[in-house]
């Protein structure tokens, strides 16, 4: 248990992280329209700054949204199944549908950020020439984060299919309705007190 | 087996595997690799070990990945998504409420019309329906459930008007919708802004109707001297006419040509961070939970397109569009009916899956088809971006109605809630054949603000 936390910990971290890009996203292009409109004068590096923080967010985050079981599943049968089959089920499937694709990631992108890397690569979106080759390197990245992710997922299979119980996930924000959801009748109560103050 | 019959397997297959439950970004990617081995596999390529991974589709899946790193279209799609976590948690949908209660209590059925016009404004500012069904069952069920509303209407009018959010424009589903069919997002939020305020007024107009031929189902709520005009003008003015302001800057700022959809959104987020300073609920945890959440949603949407892109890249180069294409060119089909069947195959996938998904993986299979019966891109955008309201109203995946159900626990049962939402449903198909009859209700906005379409 300790390994998958340590595992998720880090997906967790990693994820958070680079979710503050949507900080710098948002006050970054705020700021491009404030120069362009206001002051007439709009910055080079704008778009490429926009493109990099958004891409790097979802990116970085694939590990992150997999170790908080964001990630969409059409559930409607399985959500029916027995915890064990949903168990084997997952830890069979991980082997065909997730590996597969990721290691792609990890393996073929190394390949191309290196490239990039030799050749220093920039990009033509602007006379800025901003560099791209930490950015392709993101890539990789993410596809490493997604396989390590990978493994503590199947080793919560092996746990979830020996107690017939899924292990417990890492405490983190949660949307409104989950938490409303599961909340019972008194702490909604609570809930809408508070809000109506 | 040819190409193309391999194309159509890798489809079939899918839809039966997706069904076992899989995260379905990663089906479709591994899928998308699978199937590209095969596609792009040369004879006598395979010489030596290393050779195994010298595949084209290797450079394929990276390339894919790439493109939506930097597509800036889907740069909205996290902009928006943090202006509605933001406005979420900026503690405005009781105040929202009950002011738009008070100006409307002389209506009948006042409680279910506000609940319908918070629902709306809030779910448009926020976009995320699993919050606006959910604490709109805790704010707005209970106040109607104290005056003896029929308690099916009274989740009906929820579940609809929460789901609201994803059709009039800034939306997110338009964001993604223009992403996957290479549209202009401006001309798809012209082109919404009409078919929305259409079926929300249609909402309200049955609500009226049905509360003013059957007055048990809504009785007017006792009312002990109600606060003065002045003071509820007042409360309007500070709730309801800061959130419509800033979803319309947004929105106008798109539509006039002023900012790119990111560019708003990302002055909504700012906008919305502001609001909720202004409402005293900005706190740093709050913030922080906005950031993760936002975080999270993205990756969960644009993790879907790294997969769907290569997929579709390798179903299309298999020769898996033209296959289609050909075989249902072949059918002699009117346009009409080519429409009618269109929405209900996609009328039929919301009952098991979500729009993301059925927008991402099934209606690029329509896409192609438009151009061999001559629909404009748009009209047929707009008639499924009305349907995909029926994906969350629909058992046995009826998102809106869990939510509620989720909330309310024990207060009313799933059927009751599914028996308030039907004559909804039914309004929705009502507004698709008006819109069927009169294209004008989508397509003229567009053509008055950027000139005609021409394909």
């Amino acid at each position: 248990m300790k390994f998958v936390h340590a595992i998720e910990g880090l997906s967790l971290w990693v994820g958070r992280a680079f979710g503050w890009c949507i900080l710098i996203l948002t006050l970054s292009v705020s700021y491009e329209v404030f120069v362009r409109y206001v002051l007439n004068a709009p910055t080079v590096w704008a778009f490429d700054m926009m493109i990099q923080m958004y891409g790097a967010l979802f990116l970085m985050c694939g590990a992150y949204a997999l170790a908080q079981d964001t990630h969409v599943r059409a559930d409607v049968l399985y959500r029916l199944f027995p915890v064990k089959v949903q168990a084997s089920l997952d830890f069979v499937l991980y082997f065909l549908f997730f590996f597969p694709g990721v290691l792609a990631l990890a393996w073929y992108g190394w390949e191309i950020a290196a490239d990039s890397w030799r050749y220093k690569e920039v990009s033509f979106n602007s006379p800025a020439s901003i560099q791209i080759y930490f950015f392709k390197s993101l890539i990789p990245l993410a596809g490493f984060l997604l396989a390590f992710q990978g493994v503590a997922e199947l080793v919560r299979c092996v746990m979830a299919f020996r107690t017939g119980v899924w292990p417990e996930r890492l405490v983190d924000v949660r949307e409104t309705e989950d938490i409303l959801s599961d909340a019972d009748l008194e702490t909604i109560s609570s809930f809408a007190r508070d809000n109506n103050k | 087996m040819t190409n193309p019959e391999v194309a159509l397997m890798m489809l079939a297959l899918f839809i039966v595997l997706v069904l076992l439950g899989f995260p379905i970004a990663f089906t479709l990617l591994a899928m998308g690799v699978a199937f590209g081995y095969y596609a792009y596999h040369r004879e006598g390529s395979v010489e030596v070990f290393s050779d195994i991974f010298n595949n084209n589709i290797f450079y394929l899946v990276n390339q894919n990945t790439y493109s939506v790193m930097e597509n800036p279209i889907l740069v909205a799609i996290p902009l928006f998504l943090f202006m509605g976590y933001v406005v979420e948690r900026a503690n405005i949908v009781d105040k929202l409420f009950f002011s738009l209660y008070m100006a409307a209590r002389n209506l009948p059925g006042s409680l279910a019309i506000a609940a319908l016009l918070t629902c709306a404004v809030f779910s448009t500012a926020s976009g995320i329906v699993g919050a606006v069904v959910t604490l709109m069952g805790l704010l707005a069920f209970p106040a109607m459930a104290n005056a003896n509303y029929d308690k099916s209407f009274a989740a009906g009018v929820i579940c609809a008007g929460g789901t609201l959010g994803i059709l009039i424009p800034p939306s997110i589903m338009l964001i993604v919708y223009a992403a996957i069919a290479d549209l202009s997002p401006l001309r798809l939020y012209a082109a919404a802004v009409f078919p929305g305020l259409l079926l929300a007024g249609l909402y309200i107009v049955y609500v009226i109707v049905r509360v003013y031929f059957n007055p048990a189902l809504a009785p007017k709520p006792t009312m002990e001297n109600p606060p003065p005009p002045r003071e509820i003008y007042l409360d309007l003015l500070k709730s309801f006419v800061p959130l419509t302001v800033l979803i319309a800057l947004v929105l106008g700022s798109i539509l006039g040509g002023l900012a790119t959809p990111a560019e708003a959104a990302a002055m909504g987020a700012l906008g919305g961070m502001v609001l909720a300073v202004l409402y005293r609920s900005m706190t740093w945890t709050k913030l922080k939970e906005s950031v993760f959440l936002t975080a999270k949603a993205t990756a969960m949407v644009c993790w879907l397109f790294v997969g769907s892109w290569t997929f579709a890249s390798v179903f299309s180069y298999l020769g898996g569009h033209d296959i289609i294409a050909d075989f249902v060119g072949g059918l002699d089909m009117e346009p009409w009916q080519f429409l009618v069947l269109a929405q209900l195959i996609i009328f039929l996938l919301g009952w098991p899956l979500e729009w993301s998904e059925i927008l991402i993986i099934f209606v690029p299979i329509f896409l192609p088809l438009l151009e061999v019966f001559g629909v404009n891109p748009y009209f047929f955008a707009m008639l499924i971006a009305l349907n995909l309201q029926t994906s969350f109203l629909t058992p046995p995946m009826a998102m809106s109605a869990y939510y509620l159900k989720g909330v309310l626990k024990n207060q009313i049962e799933l059927m009751e809630i599914f028996r308030g939402i039907m004559p909804y449903l039914g309004i929705v198909i009502l507004t698709m054949c008006l819109m069927y009859a009169f294209p004008g209700i989508a397509l003229w906005f567009p053509d008055y603000l950027f000139g005609p379409y021409i394909p």
